[in-house]
């Protein structure tokens, strides 16, 4: 019974850990690392090796990507070192070649060549022959970093990717499990996205022309997420109101902000002209992007707001028995009316969140999220029975859907397969629902 | 039906009940709310199992599994609540569930003609095309009997099939239920009002306590027989009355109406005084609670608090004022049963517990677990689930709340159903010491005994309206009660 219920609670979460084991097993490769680390762990080997003060260098490395940063992180890393650069070649083959040449000619003594992963392949190709024209390539040495095996999965770049990715549906979902745990459901935070995304650009543009300040900005950004609020305070008012079924409620409103996000932007896409917009969505602090750090933050206030406030209990009694909660005094209509509007809420700012992203508000964004979300409520443990539900199983749902989709695109699944999985994972997560109800 | 035995957790519904029906006979079921007349007919339509004892049939033994079990051996069940589907018209619903099987190519024509057939055989003019939801009470009714003699019931059980009629649709469901007996089939009628059973019955089967107290044939049987063996327990030490100061008026109301459960009530509860409301279920008690509780809204009359009026919109208002409901079905009404023990108690409570919404988790859990120690309410702890606990305690655990909320008008609508003698009498003591605190409580319930045992003045209801007081409590037998009940 112990068992159960730990697996009951904790399920999912293992689910998670599962999964992530799994991606990092198939995964797993030959990393060469590059950066201000490598570089640093490079020039210790050099170091250990005594070199003359002032010995000549030469950094090669394969043009592309970070290439340019390592390159430099390398030669500032041998000046410090007491090395004399000769050279910083960030090039191709062909330009690998000639600096070679070029330093042989010179007749300089190259002792080192500090290159990556590619042009060290390059070097211990070519050199032996080119050192019989050139007798002073015949001493140089080439220092590369040293691999290792490492899943590309649990690459810390992949794995901020994945929380980025989550970012928007997370947020959402904070929204929606709360209404999925008043026994409601929300199917208009999809257009929502949309509709505050446009609403955000047409602002910034109406009020500040061709040059919007960042006041304009927060301007038009605050309008998004209100207009949203606004509708999510309508749609709770007509479910408390009127008794209509939150699914049709919010399927109409879904169909009215989709359409209203075409008419308003004239069908294109609304371009904000001041590349500072792009701040939330793209924008870092302290090495985490800022989308992520918001989800943090919001998570963190939910968790709270659901475990340790009166509104919290309310939400929770609701769902779990409507009459009871009445007859226990608890507002069940303004509890209602509250979650949708919040939900109305979170939906704008995961709008402006996208609009950020690509510095544009459009019609087109959100697209079939609201699926996405309530997947993620869903797959997190939310019983859609009403009453029960975890705001942090929220997160873990939105994890194991951003992992699965990182995963799948790491190993190449295709697109269509994706989505098969997708509900494959759904449809499990529900029958495991069931029987949680079950074992009560 | 023999020596048939019942048990739900923590209650033994049914002891060794025997029950004989013989052919083209009318047997009245008779006994109090609660005395487990609900459970054996369920039995008969398959909604329950007997854990022990057995049905036959024509002598021979039958299992009745589920409702297809029972109609096919032959009996029909209509229960208060109509299993009719409202969409579909009135030939569908008799044959409901019998398509299947039959070979016709144009079933609608010959189930139009059965339906004709049927109502004529009833004496009912319906036209068997007309959508349930159009048909009146008693026609439904009448399309719920066509439906079981289609399905060739042998056997017809009637719940209550006369609450909801009016005295002249229920002369024509006696002359129904006559042309039945001579076409052979029993009936079992179960029924609250007396003088029914007097007119529709041969012979009557008593129930007390889920125990069978005796079949009597109408004959020569008088409504006070009948009375005394209903409710015929003798009351003995199971109620600690003890006496207090009775003060000024606490709550009031007058001319309380709301449809026809709530008819003109008017009625007082002073400080240090424990009102009974009692009548049979549906006589409206529950109703006049909700409407003192702010739970519905009346369609007229005043509500009175300490002298002034008082203006009661929803449950928050009434509960602000310092009125509370102990709800007839804790179950559904009175507890969250998915949450915990502290969630429960802290629902109504949380503005005492909280400052800007933040709740003082401690402060919290001492209280409930202080009044869990006063109470003796039986828990692992305040995380345990509601569900999990036993009914008395979940009762505890909504007193708890309430008395945590020091509320000085207590409305307890059947406090104690459901629940074992121990923790009726922890209950009966803690309305002692209520009243001596000088609260005032109203208390509905259907038990007599407890009525009279525990009230300082009695109301009796019957069909919405209030039709009768006791304040000689102490001289007052259940047969008074019950001569006021049934009207």
């Amino acid at each position: 019974m112990n068992l159960k219920k730990t697996l009951s609670d904790y399920g999912t979460i293992l689910v998670l850990i599962l999964l992530g084991l799994g991606f990092s097993i198939v995964t797993i490769e030959e990393q060469w690392p590059t950066g201000n680390k490598a570089a640093k762990s490079l020039l210790q080997d050099v170091i250990s090796t005594r070199p003359a003060n002032g010995s000549n260098v030469l950094v090669l490395v394969r043009q592309g990507g970070d290439g340019k940063a390592f390159a430099d992180a390398l030669a500032s890393e041998s000046v410090a070192a007491g090395l004399n650069v000769l050279q910083i070649a960030v090039t191709q083959p062909v330009g690998a070649r000639k600096a070679l040449i070029s330093i042989g000619q010179s007749g300089n003594s190259l002792p080192f060549i500090f290159a990556d992963r590619h042009m060290a392949n390059f070097c211990n190709e070519q050199l032996p022959r080119l050192s019989t024209q050139h007798p002073s390539l015949s001493t140089a040495r080439v220092f590369t970093p040293s691999s290792h095996k490492w899943p590309n999965f649990l690459k810390k770049e992949n794995l901020l990717n994945i929380l980025k990715q989550i970012s928007v549906v997370a947020i959402i979902a904070i929204g929606m499990t709360m209404i999925i745990i008043t026994a409601g459901i929300d199917l208009s935070v999809g257009s929502l996205i949309a509709f505050s995304g446009v609403i955000t650009a047409l602002v910034i543009q109406s009020v500040g022309g061709g040059t919007p300040t960042t006041t304009h900005l927060f301007l038009g950004a605050f309008s998004g997420i209100i207009a949203c609020g606004l509708i999510g305070m309508f749609t709770g008012g007509m479910v408390t109101a009127f008794g209509i079924p939150a699914f049709i409620v919010t399927l109409g409103v879904m169909f009215v902000a989709r359409g209203m996000s075409f008419i308003l932007a004239d069908s294109d896409p609304v371009l904000v002209a001041n590349p500072d917009f792009g701040w939330l969505g793209r924008g870092e602090l302290l090495g985490l992007p800022n989308t992520v750090l918001l989800m943090a933050l919001l998570f963190i206030l939910a968790h709270l707001l659901m475990t340790r406030t009166s509104v919290g209990r309310y939400i929770y009694a609701v769902g779990g028995n409507p009459e009871a909660a009445r007859l226990s005094g608890v507002p069940v209509k303004w509890v209602l009316v509250f979650v949708y509007t919040l939900c109305g809420v979170l939906a704008g700012l995961g709008g402006v969140m996208e609009a950020s992203l690509h510095v544009t508000g459009d019609p087109k964004a959100g697209n079939m999220l609201e699926l996405q979300v309530i997947a993620a409520v869903v797959v997190g443990g939310t019983s859609l029975a009403g009453g029960q539900g975890r705001i942090f199983g929220t997160l873990v749902g939105a994890l194991i859907i951003g992992v699965i989709r990182n995963g799948m695109n790491l190993t190449g699944v295709e697109a269509h397969m994706q989505s098969v999985v997708y509900g494959v994972v759904i449809l499990i997560a529900v029958l495991v629902d069931r029987l949680k109800a079950k074992i009560r | 039906m023999s020596g048939i035995h019942k048990r739900f957790p923590g209650v033994h519904a049914l002891k060794d009940v025997d029950l004989e029906l013989h052919t083209g006979e009318c047997l009245a079921l008779l006994g109090e709310n609660g005395a487990g007349k609900s459970t054996l007919i369920k039995m008969l339509g398959g909604a329950h199992l007997p854990d022990e004892g057995t049905i036959s049939f024509n002598g021979n033994p039958i299992q009745i599994h589920g409702p297809q079990d029972a109609l096919a051996a032959g009996i029909a069940v209509i229960y208060q609540e109509f299993n009719l589907v409202p969409w579909l018209s009135a030939r569908e619903n008799i044959f409901l569930g019998q398509e299947p099987g039959r070979v016709c190519i144009l079933p609608a024509k010959r189930e139009r003609e059965r339906a004709v057939e049927l109502f004529k055989q009833l004496g009912a003019d319906i036209d068997p095309a007309t959508l349930c939801c159009d048909l009146t009470v008693a026609e439904q009714q009448i399309v719920e009997i066509a439906k079981a003699l289609a399905a060739d019931a042998r056997i017809l059980v009637m719940d209550e099939p006369s609450a909801a009629l009016s005295p002249r649709e229920v002369d024509g469901l006696f002359r129904v239920i006559d042309g039945l007996k001579e076409r052979g089939i029993g009936i079992i009628y179960i029924s609250h009002r007396l003088d029914e059973i007097f007119t529709v019955a041969d012979r009557v089967t008593f129930l007390r306590d889920g125990a069978h107290v005796g079949t009597r044939p109408i004959v020569g049987l008088t409504r006070g027989d009948m009375i005394e063996l209903m409710v015929g327990r003798s009351i003995d030490q199971e109620y600690p009355k003890e006496i207090t100061e009775i003060g000024d008026v606490r709550i009031a109301c007058k001319g309380l109406n709301r449809g026809k459960k709530v008819q003109d009530v008017s009625l007082e509860v002073r400080r240090g005084e424990i009102v009974g409301l009692t009548g049979l279920v549906g006589s409206g008690r529950t109703e006049t609670a909700r409407i003192l509780f702010g739970a519905d809204r009346p369609e007229s009359g005043t509500i009175m608090m300490n002298g002034s009026e008082l203006q009661i919109r929803n449950p928050r208002d009434a509960i602000a004022t310092g009125i509370c409901l102990l709800t007839e079905d804790r179950k559904s009404q009175g507890l969250v049963l998915g949450q915990t023990v502290l969630e429960n108690f802290g629902l109504p409570n949380l503005k005492s517990f909280s400052r800007f919404s933040w709740i003082d988790l401690g402060r919290e859990r001492s209280s409930i677990e202080d009044h869990g120690r006063q109470l003796q309410i039986k828990m692992t702890g305040p995380d345990q689930v509601a569900a999990t606990l036993s009914g008395g305690n979940q009762q505890k655990v909504v007193l708890a709340k309430w008395l945590e909320r020091n509320a000085e008008v207590l409305l307890f609508d059947e406090p104690t159903r459901g629940i074992d003698v121990g923790a009726k009498y922890e209950i009966y003591q803690l309305m002692n010491r209520l009243v001596a605190k000088g609260k005032a409580i109203l208390m509905i319930s259907s038990e007599l005994p407890e009525v009279l045992g525990m009230s300082d003045r009695i109301v009796v209801m019957h069909e919405g309206r209030i039709k009768g007081e006791i304040t000689d409590v102490p001289n007052a037998t259940q047969q008074d009660i019950m001569k006021i009940a049934v009207g």
